[in-house]
């Protein structure tokens, strides 16, 4: 019996591990796991948060990703930013305010620059989830051996340079000597000195003080603002949707109350 | 008047006759129990995807261009469009849900026995067209799950000996999935599927309503009348059943909306996250995963990894699948036993009926994840366990001691 115990333990380790890294070969300041995504915080209702976000992919990212399922005016109006401002700063070129948000980069052209042709990002956090996104835009490191220079921890070898090189600054992959573990959890000590015995590790990734226009703190807090924009980007009605949402089923609660209060009436007859 | 004018269409239409025979006069047991809502819930979600389906239908362009695109212009664009969507494909979920919930109860009470097997069968008709339908509406996004989908499922075709190629392109109208393939999908979806779903649907519960409903102890209620010739231990279906039915309509409606609205990729189950990105037919999914109500079926696909007799694994798995699916017809003539309820039947019975349902929640977990050689093990073991709740049914059914039935329905 013992035996079949252990069988079955060995192949239900079997039958559920899950060998996946969400986020490739990042890693987080707790210098400990790998491929876990950081947290992004999405608030659709954050709209300062929204707006400063829109603000950045207009200017970082739109140049090669169309947002092309969605449009500017409808934008504007969930974002709570007037039309006239919107229309000065954030439309580029001769688009109206009710077109489609694309862009005017050669599908074909681009795929020869790039290897790949820069996918549409209206749906990306749907497809991906805030948190890879966030984590995502701040991975990208410098690497010579890339033909565009830059490299990304989350998503390796990936086509797209560092658009975000001067605000963020030079982000290099360094090595690092952390604590090794004990088998037991804890720490390796020295039998003799008691000091904690460490091993070098690498793949984390620095920023070269003083090389990036913002501290790390207001990249992060970039990074979340355009996050959180994506996140609205991909699902527009998530406010509006949660709030006929409780609507709906208040009615339907006192709706209910009401079937049951009548179905009891109803079966006092059959007794 | 009132009455003058009902006999002057009852003489010409049986609009009493019908209505007295469907609904003020139908007996429904008195003991049927939470099982028996699975039936009622199942004409509220085909009437929430008919209606929601027809809204869809206004806005979506089947194209290979434009299908994906359109869908994105009716969950923008379209006022309510997300609504509309979103009940669309929370009602597919809920209708295999649920449809999965009112089998399982036909299982338990043997409401498939002597005289409800034709019943039985044309439930099944209902099932089959389902699944039929889940499948091309799933492709019609036009998302990068929905055509490696049909890639996965239409491509079983071609593993069919002889004929399979040419067949395969012949379903297909094109060398690959193509916009073709889409165009002949959508057709199938919003026409002839639904219509004949509704016209087997009409049958069942015309069936239904000629033999009567089972009830949880699988007694005959018609057995004992009062003098009117009603059976005692029924009610009538109106209002007593309705207004029942209506308080879990309710119920139900509340778990709907509240996934509806606050919930409805469920958590990539009900709309998958791949399917955020466009058809591709260079880029194949690192995962192709069929809807959650496919699992178990598609487990069944993937557990056999060995050619017999010069047949291709492909092929022998497409067969067991598809066995898995039909086989649920066969039960009226599988089941030997004297007794129709679980309640009754003895203890080989309610074992394999247990193991019937492990194997089905295991396959479908297995289906859902991505094979590896202990799991493809577990999907082979819960294949042969699922199949032998059917296979080895005319021998424990025949065999085993049962409890004896009462004459009457038992209310708890």
């Amino acid at each position: 019996m013992r035996y079949l115990a252990l069988i079955f333990l060995m192949f239900s380790a079997n039958f559920i591990a899950e060998s996946s890294a969400p986020c490739g070969s990042y890693v987080g300041d707790d210098l400990e796991h790998v491929g876990i995504c950081d947290i992004a915080v999405v608030d659709p209702t954050d709209k300062a948060s929204l707006q400063r976000g829109a603000q950045l992919y207009m200017n970082y990212c739109l140049g090669c990703h169309s947002l092309k399922y969605s449009r500017y005016k409808r934008m504007a109006e969930d974002l709570e930013i007037p039309l006239e401002l919107f229309k000065e700063n954030l439309i580029f070129g001769e688009q109206k305010i009710g077109d489609l948000i694309t862009i005017g980069m050669d599908p074909k052209e681009a795929k020869e620059w790039f290897g790949n042709t820069p996918p549409d990002l209206t749906l990306e956090v749907g497809l991906r989830g805030p948190d890879w996104i966030y984590t995502y835009l701040k991975s990208f490191y410098l690497d010579e051996s890339r033909p565009l220079g830059a490299n990304n921890m989350v998503y390796e070898n990936v086509g797209m340079p560092n658009v975000l090189f001067n605000m963020q600054g030079e982000q290099r992959s360094v090595c690092k000597q952390v604590p090794s573990k004990a088998p037991n959890g804890g720490l390796k000590q020295d039998p003799l000195t008691g000091k904690i015995i460490t091993v070098e590790k690498c793949g984390f990734l620095e920023v070269v003080e003083g090389t990036g226009e913002v501290s790390k703190e207001q990249f992060d807090t970039n990074m979340n603002d355009l996050t959180n924009f994506m996140a609205y980007m991909t699902n527009p009605t998530k406010t509006e949707r949660e709030m006929i949402g409780f609507y709906v089923i208040m009615y339907l609660i006192i709706f209910t109350i009401l079937a049951f209060l009548l179905y009891r009436e109803f079966k006092k007859d059959l007794h | 008047m009132v009455n003058k004018i009902m006999s002057w269409f009852d003489e010409r239409l049986p609009i009493t006759a019908t209505i007295e025979r469907h609904l003020t006069k139908y007996p429904a047991p008195i003991n049927m129990n939470i099982w028996y809502l699975a039936g009622v819930l199942l004409v509220v979600v085909l009437v929430i995807q008919l209606i929601s389906g027809i809204w869809l239908l206004m806005n979506y362009e089947p194209t290979a261009e434009g299908a994906f695109a359109s869908i994105q212009y009716i969950m923008r664009d379209v006022e309510y469009g997300w609504m509309i969507r979103y009940m669309h494909t929370t009602g597919s979920s809920a209708f295999f849900a649920l449809i999965y919930l009112h089998m399982f109860r036909g299982m338990m009470y043997g409401s498939y026995q002597k005289p409800r097997e034709l019943l039985w069968v044309v439930g099944w008709f209902t099932f089959f067209l389902l699944c039929a339908l889940g499948f091309t509406g799933y492709v019609l996004p036009w998302g990068q799950m929905s055509f490696w989908a049909a890639q996965v499922i239409m491509s079983l075709f071609g593993s069919i000996p002889f004929i399979g190629e040419d067949l395969l392109i012949w379903i297909r109208g094109d060398y690959l999935i193509s916009g073709i393939t889409l165009n002949r999908l959508f057709a199938l979806h919003v026409v002839l599927l639904p219509l004949a779903l509704i016209a087997v649907i009409f049958v069942h519960i015309l069936a239904l309503h000629e033999v009567g409903s089972n009830n949880p102890d699988g007694v005959d209620v018609k057995k004992f009348k009062d003098e009117d010739g009603v059976p005692l231990d029924t009610k009538p279906f109106f209002p007593y059943d309705i207004m029942h039915d209506l308080y879990a309509i309710g119920v139900f409606l509340i778990f709907f909306c509240f996934i509806m609205f606050f919930y409805p990729d469920g958590g990539g189950y009900l709309i998958e996250y791949v399917n955020y990105e466009p058809a591709d037919n260079l880029k194949t999914p690192d995962h192709i995963v069929p809807s959650w109500y496919y699992t178990p079926y598609y487990a069944m696909l993937r557990a056999i990894t060995f050619p017999i007799f010069g047949l291709s694994a492909k092929f022998l798995g497409f067969v067991v699948m598809a066995a898995g699916i039909a086989i649920f017809v066969a039960l009226p003539w599988l089941d030997r036993s004297p007794v129709k309820s679980i309640r009754y039947k003895g203890i080989f019975s309610k074992f394999f009926l247990s193991l019937f349902v492990v194997s089905f929640f295991v396959l479908g977990y297995l289906g859902s994840v991505p094979p590896n050689p202990v799991r493809t093990l577990f999907a082979q073991i819960f294949t042969f366990t699922y199949f032998a709740y059917f296979l080895l049914m005319p021998i424990y059914s025949k065999y085993e001691k049962c409890k004896p039935v009462p004459d009457r329905v038992t209310l708890s």
